[in-house]
């Protein structure tokens, strides 16, 4: 029991080293000596980046408890679908060079509202009548993302191609310029809700038996996987209006932490996810700006090292 | 004391169990028995509150199952149902562990060190406790997810068919367990059974299912009797007494 202790420590500490060296290089790369030019923007960077990680993590593990699957993100539910919906709409309507829409203020405003006003009414008609379950409320998300996106398709073949061109810049993740204000905010949201979480926390390990597990151990289920549902909506809405959707590397840091760590325990994984995610984005954005030049956004480097490792797991697991 | 008032329960407009009334005398094991689709799990789910009752009520010790609050009935009952797929990778002891939650939160002290591991012994798990349970099979599952109840240490067990899975050995060491969980440490005992010889040998009252309601409820004495099994199975089955015990032989 010791040893299999001081193991798990190892692999934090580990993991801990590499994203702190990471950002440490980060920071301190090319800098050509104006430190006071690059240091605080990078180290916003850093912060959106940790703060976005630590969302997608811990959402992404908070719902495959709840849903009882470890091949699903929360961007089933729908909500990037509509961030998405709302930037194309925005773009369709005013044009990009309005300024309205440039404001960043505005457009983070609103996007929250957009998305938290729509996770609320989904929650509130799916678990208004009695015996409507988690999975009904997954199909409703699923189809009204599919609504979204359609819609959005639709106006992107309408749009001048050069507001498509600014429009796709919107469809990844970018940490290239995060407001400071947002950031302010984005701490402060995500503080509150990570601490409203924590009373939640000691549950996760029970729901990951099933929900009838989990009732004859004494949770009030319905009450319980409530919450953390609006608390999953609210991560995934924060970090989404902030950079943009990356849900796809929930799936990957949650999957690699369960492959790290081999362990059930929610404490040890959302660590784990939460550090691996950081190493994943902190090493992904080193990629862009260094080797690409730009060229690309971490999101596409996050895809493609993802995609790769998901086939090399299912090859194996065929192996095996 | 358990006292079941007037429950129904409905998918659609087909009642799984309709307007059944009946009281679960303390310190005894009661055996649900009946044919398939009798509705005995579904009115141990609503006993149990794993399934919602669309009306009557379930009364625990003189208050509502509904008014109970919700850590304090995981003391009090523990329900195992029928199927137990664990989408995540436990070991038996691991398992057995989440038995102690409703008291230790997920924080294990020593006096639920010592019932997990007096749970571990009573179901001679001791050599698997290491081993995960998708390495294991059904039987020795079925025999972890037995003493995660017991480590729960409630008056009241429900247990959902128990004995599915196990061979003649497991099934009579259950039996045994039960039994003397019953005679020496005073618990109370609720199971769907659908071998009617083991409801026989180890029950002290068998209530029969058919159709959603009760067709006929007793002591093992009254109810395993020709005539009254005729009534819920549509079977003549002989019952011959073997060793001081009532076996039904209802093979031809």
């Amino acid at each position: 029991m010791k040893l299999k202790i001081s193991a798990v420590s190892l692999k934090f500490i580990v993991l801990i080293a590499a994203a702190t060296s990471l950002i440490a290089i980060f920071m301190v790369i090319q800098s050509g000596g104006s430190w006071d030019y690059i240091l605080p923007r990078r180290g916003k960077k850093i912060i959106a980046i940790v703060l976005t990680g630590t969302c997608i993590a811990y959402s992404t593990a908070i719902f495959q408890t709840l849903t009882n699957n470890r091949i699903l993100t929360p961007s089933i539910m729908g909500l990037d679908s509509l961030y998405m919906l709302f930037q194309t709409s925005a773009v369709f309507a005013f044009g990009s060079t309005n300024l309205s829409f440039l404001n960043k203020n505005l457009n983070f405003a609103i996007s929250i509202l957009l998305m938290s006003g729509f996770a609320f009414l989904l929650h509130q008609f799916l678990f208004r009548k009695e015996g409507r379950n988690i999975y009904f409320l997954l199909l409703v998300g699923l189809i009204l993302g599919t609504l979204f996106q359609s819609l959005s398709s639709f106006m992107e073949v309408l749009i001048d191609p050069n507001e498509y061109l600014i429009l796709q810049g919107k469809m990844f993740a970018s940490f290239n310029n995060v407001n400071t204000d947002l950031l302010m905010i984005a701490i402060a949201a995500i503080a509150i809700v990570t601490l409203y979480a924590q009373r939640f926390n000691k549950y996760l390990d029970v729901l990951a038996l099933g929900r009838d597990h989990a009732v004859n151990l004494g949770i009030d289920y319905p009450y319980v996987v409530k919450r953390l549902l609006l608390i999953v909506m609210a991560l995934v809405s924060i970090s989404t209006a902030l950079v943009g959707p990356i849900m796809f590397l929930g799936l990957l840091v949650v999957n690699l932490a369960h492959q790290v760590f081999g362990t059930h325990r929610h404490k040890v994984l959302i660590w784990g996810a939460i550090l691996i995610s950081v190493v994943a984005l902190v090493g992904g954005q080193l990629i862009v700006e260094r080797v690409f030049t730009f060229a690309t956004t971490v999101s596409v480097i996050i895809n493609f090292a993802g995609g790769v490792y998901f086939i090399f797991l299912l090859l194996k697991e065929n192996k095996s | 004391m358990i006292n079941v008032r007037n429950v129904t329960k409905r998918y659609g407009d087909t009642s799984v169990v309709n307007d059944v009334s009946l009281e679960i005398k303390l310190g005894k094991i009661t055996s649900f028995i009946g044919p398939n689709g009798a509705g005995k799990s579904t009115l141990l789910s609503m006993m149990s509150r794993l399934a919602a009752i669309d009306e009557g009520e379930v009364v625990i010790e003189g208050k509502n199952l509904a008014q109970w609050n919700t850590k304090e009935l995981a003391r009090k009952l523990s329900v195992l149902k029928q199927t137990n797929q664990i989408s995540i990778r436990l070991t038996v002891e691991d398992l057995v562990a989440y038995g102690r939650f409703p008291y230790s939160q997920g924080r294990l002290k020593a006096e639920d060190r010592k019932f997990i591991e007096e749970a571990i012994t009573y179901m001679e798990l001791g050599p698997f406790r290491g081993k995960y349970l998708d390495h294991l099979s059904g039987g020795q599952r079925q025999r972890a997810f037995i003493a995660m109840v017991i480590a729960q240490n409630t008056d009241y067990i429900f247990l959902d068919e128990p004995l599915n899975n196990l061979d003649m050995k497991h099934s009579v060491q259950i039996m045994r367990v039960l039994r003397r969980m019953v005679d020496d440490l005073g618990k109370t005992i609720v199971l769907v059974i659908h071998d009617i010889n083991f409801a026989s040998c180890y029950s002290d009252y068998i209530v029969a299912l058919r159709e959603g309601a009760i067709v006929s409820q007793g002591t093992t004495e009254e109810m395993i009797d020709t005539r009254v099994l005729k009534e819920i199975y549509d079977m003549t089955i002989p019952v011959e007494t073997v060793g001081g015990q009532k076996i039904c032989v209802y093979f031809s």
